[in-house]
């Protein structure tokens, strides 16, 4: 060693914040390659790599960014696509401070090697030469996978099982293949253009996919069974909760689900070029504190909002949203109510809402999750005027497959209940993954989940124990 | 990507819109509706389902022409492709041996009410249907639906064909005369949906509306179709879309319903 290394990350180029929130582009810029170099050299090349254990899907860091140090692009996006088949979102959404740079030995000292900016790097250069090379695929064994769900589960599922032989056809509920990549995360995260190449390049590889199928009605489980040898359900966790406070139903009012799929996959901030239509409120308020709350107050100022708020009822260390979010949610305006709750929501006469009545919190000891528990204060109500609501506080499974399922044993959260190291369900040949079993995460615990039932299923298939 | 097999005017702005798909026309029952999506820019709009044939694959919706949407599908004729075509989604409609039982219709819910009344008959009930629009030029499918029932009851608001009045009237005079109606299930406007709720509120008949709240997904993951039913607030797509009229509430539907009016004006303006 010896070598002096740079003791921050390699800066990334972004839209100015005054600039950003009138258009729906990307913030980040990405490295152009000098950079990305620059960056890779930082790698200390471990010898026992931390980064990979706190890798959900397990890349071979230090193996991907030693290609990038050495120029050699093409086997960088190699090595990354071998765990990851999606590295163009994960360097784009992962929470890597929670994960690989969390545990990078540089950040006990320095800043950590930006991990997530290389891999992104990798895929954004890969996608500049052209359509990527084909994955080998195994001969074929003769046994198909319905695939239920097109979100990151699936697709992950789905890629795995279709390189080792395996017929894989997916359902998708919407017209959009995707599920949360393409109507949860907004353009200006995660463009959608990149989710249709990532996509197509599955159907290349040879998955079938069938869009506007409601898998629960339009064929049920037992039916796929007759047709399928494995069933693999990744539906996500799309049931958007409410806070059911007086006034919540006044027009403009919307779950971020609602919000979100309006913006982002019917397109309306291009009403009306498309016609699904949004309400653009002048002052907006976002209840929550997570990657969709962000997503949601963001979303807003590019829909012209003049004031976009933030309203959560704990403080600004126990937001579960990524970092880089809450920060660009600051840089670009975003006004933060903390330690504040609405209790109920007044109209103007006419059905809209015009008032957020909101009371202060304090917080008290932590409670399940491990937070600080948000405690009113009494009389401390107040009225924020506002002509927007997005509530962002969660969402759970939506029900209607275990409704129409026998046999699929589901929890009180209206959660599958799977074996975590299979993803088994109580139902044989079966098999969860994701939001549907987790509840609401993120997108690279989901691609984990798949990763691990994909083995299993494979392995099941083999030797036939269930 | 479905395949139109039929799309006509029946009446001045009504259409009937007959699609192809083998796995909805397996599972279509009454009570369903499908999401429907004509192209790349457009919405996803809701159309309660009319009729269905099971062994050509096929399902049939009725449509009015009222804005951007519904334009798009009336200029398709047979042979286009829909790309989006989903369903069957909603609750089933409860169906069973009541009684007498009075399917109600108006405009484009005479279509809706359609398959409810077929199914009633089937089950052993005496069915008597009604159908109102504003005038006789404007009614449709009246053989179809005198097939399925042992009465039909027209009202037009002119006239010029049945009794002068709106459904509502015929069916409070029933109850007047001391006709007993075990359920009455009501398809079409929210305000007729709602004028037959109140009409049969004293006398405690069991009334089943079909609720018609703006809608995105369809599928249950955003609320655009909160409806308010017994103080409770329900997902229309996926908790219904039928309810018990009594317990809706009727003014936040209506509400609702107007939250995109100024945008649909300005949508319909636009050329592309």
């Amino acid at each position: 060693m010896g070598k002096k290394i740079q003791p921050t990350k390699t800066k990334m180029r972004e839209q100015a914040p005054e600039e950003r929130i009138h258009n729906n582009l990307e913030v980040p810029y990405g490295y152009s390659e000098e950079e990305a170099i620059t960056e890779a050299n930082r790698c200390l090349q471990c010898k026992k790599p931390l980064c990979v254990t706190g890798c959900p899907v397990e890349i071979n860091i230090p193996g991907f960014i030693e290609k990038i140090a050495e120029r050699n692009f093409t086997d960088a996006i190699r090595i990354l696509k071998e765990k990851n088949v999606l590295p163009s979102v994960c360097g784009r959404v992962c929470p890597q401070e929670e994960q690989c740079e969390k545990m990078c030995v540089l950040g006990k000292k320095m800043e950590p090697v930006a991990i997530g900016r290389l891999e992104r790097f990798a895929a954004d250069w890969e996608a500049k030469q052209g359509n990527a090379p084909l994955l080998p695929k195994r001969k074929s064994t003769g046994k198909s996978i319905a695939v239920v769900g097109s979100g990151p589960a699936g697709i992950t599922v789905a890629g795995d099982l279709i390189q080792l032989g395996y017929k894989v056809t997916m359902f998708e509920a919407l017209h959009k293949a995707g599920g949360v990549l393409v109507y949860g995360i907004p353009e200006f995260r995660l463009p959608k253009k990149i989710v249709t190449r990532e996509i197509e390049f599955l159907c290349r590889m040879g998955v079938e996919l069938k869009k506007d199928f409601i898998i629960g009605t339009a064929l049920t489980i037992d039916e796929l069974l007759k047709d399928y040898n494995i069933v693999f359900l990744g539906t996500g966790a799309g049931l958007p909760w409410f806070m059911f406070i007086p006034g919540e139903n006044l027009n403009n009012i919307y779950s971020a689900n609602e919000y979100l799929t309006r913006a982002n996959l019917m397109k309306a901030y291009l009403f009306p070029q498309y016609d699904t239509p949004i309400a653009r409120g002048k002052n907006v308020a976002t209840i929550g504190g997570g990657n969709v709350a962000m997503d949601s107050a963001r979303t807003a100022l590019r829909l012209g909002a003049k004031k976009s708020f933030i309203i959560y009822r704990r403080s600004r260390v126990e937001m579960p949203a990524r970092e880089e979010e809450i920060h660009h949610a600051e840089q670009e305006g975003v006004i933060f109510k903390l330690l504040t709750n609405p209790v109920a929501y007044h109209g103007d006469g006419k059905g809209n809402v015009k008032f957020a009545e909101c009371i202060r919190m304090k917080l008290g000891e932590p409670d399940s999750s491990g937070r600080r528990r948000p405690i009113p204060i009494a009389g401390s109500n107040h009225k924020i005027p506002i002509d927007v609501v997005v509530v962002a506080i969660g969402n759970s499974p939506n029900p209607l497959i275990p409704n129409t399922t026998k046999g699929l044993e589901i929890s009180k959260k209206g959660t599958i209940i799977i074996d975590e190291e299979t993803g088994k369900t109580s139902k044989k040949d079966v098999f969860a993954g994701g939001d549907v079993a987790t509840g609401a995460a993120t997108v690279i615990s989901a691609m984990g989940a798949g990763r691990k039932a994909a083995k299993a299923i494979h392995q099941y298939l083999i030797d036939e124990k269930w | 990507m479905n395949n139109i097999i039929e799309r006509k005017m029946l009446v001045p702005n009504i259409h009937l819109l007959t699609v192809e798909d083998s796995f909805i026309a397996q599972k279509i029952q009454p009570g369903h509706f499908v999401i429907i999506k004509i192209d790349e820019y457009g919405e996803r709009i809701p159309l309660t389902v009319a009729d269905w044939n099971r062994e050509n694959g096929t399902v049939s919706c009725i449509f009015m022409q009222v804005g951007r949407s519904t334009r798009k599908i009336a200029d398709l004729n047979n042979g286009d492709q829909i790309p989006t075509f989903v369903g069957p989604l909603g609750k089933v409609i409860d169906i069973d041996n009541y009684g007498t039982v009075a399917c109600i219709g108006g405009c484009y819910g005479i279509g809706s009410i359609y398959p409810v009344a077929r199914a009633m008959k089937k089950a052993g009930n005496r069915v008597i249907s009604f159908m109102e629009a504003r005038s006789s030029y404007l009614l449709y499918w009246e053989k179809k639906l005198r097939d399925v029932s042992d009465d039909l009851i027209i009202s037009t608001m002119d006239g010029s064909l049945g009794s002068k009045g709106h459904n509502s009237d015929q069916l409070i005079k029933l109850l007047k005369q001391g006709e007993k109606i075990d359920r009455v299930i009501a398809i079409g406007c929210t305000f007729m949906m709602y004028d037959i709720s109140e009409a049969t509120r004293s006398y405690k008949v069991r009334t089943i509306v079909s609720l018609n709240p703006v809608m995105v997904d369809g599928t249950g993951m955003c609320g655009a179709c909160r409806v308010e039913v017994g103080g409770d607030t329900k997902f229309a797509c996926v908790d219904g879309p039928d309810f018990d009229g009594h317990e809706v509430n009727w003014d936040l539907l209506l509400t609702r319903r107007k939250v995109y009016v100024r945008d649909e004006t300005v949508a319909e303006q636009v050329h592309r």
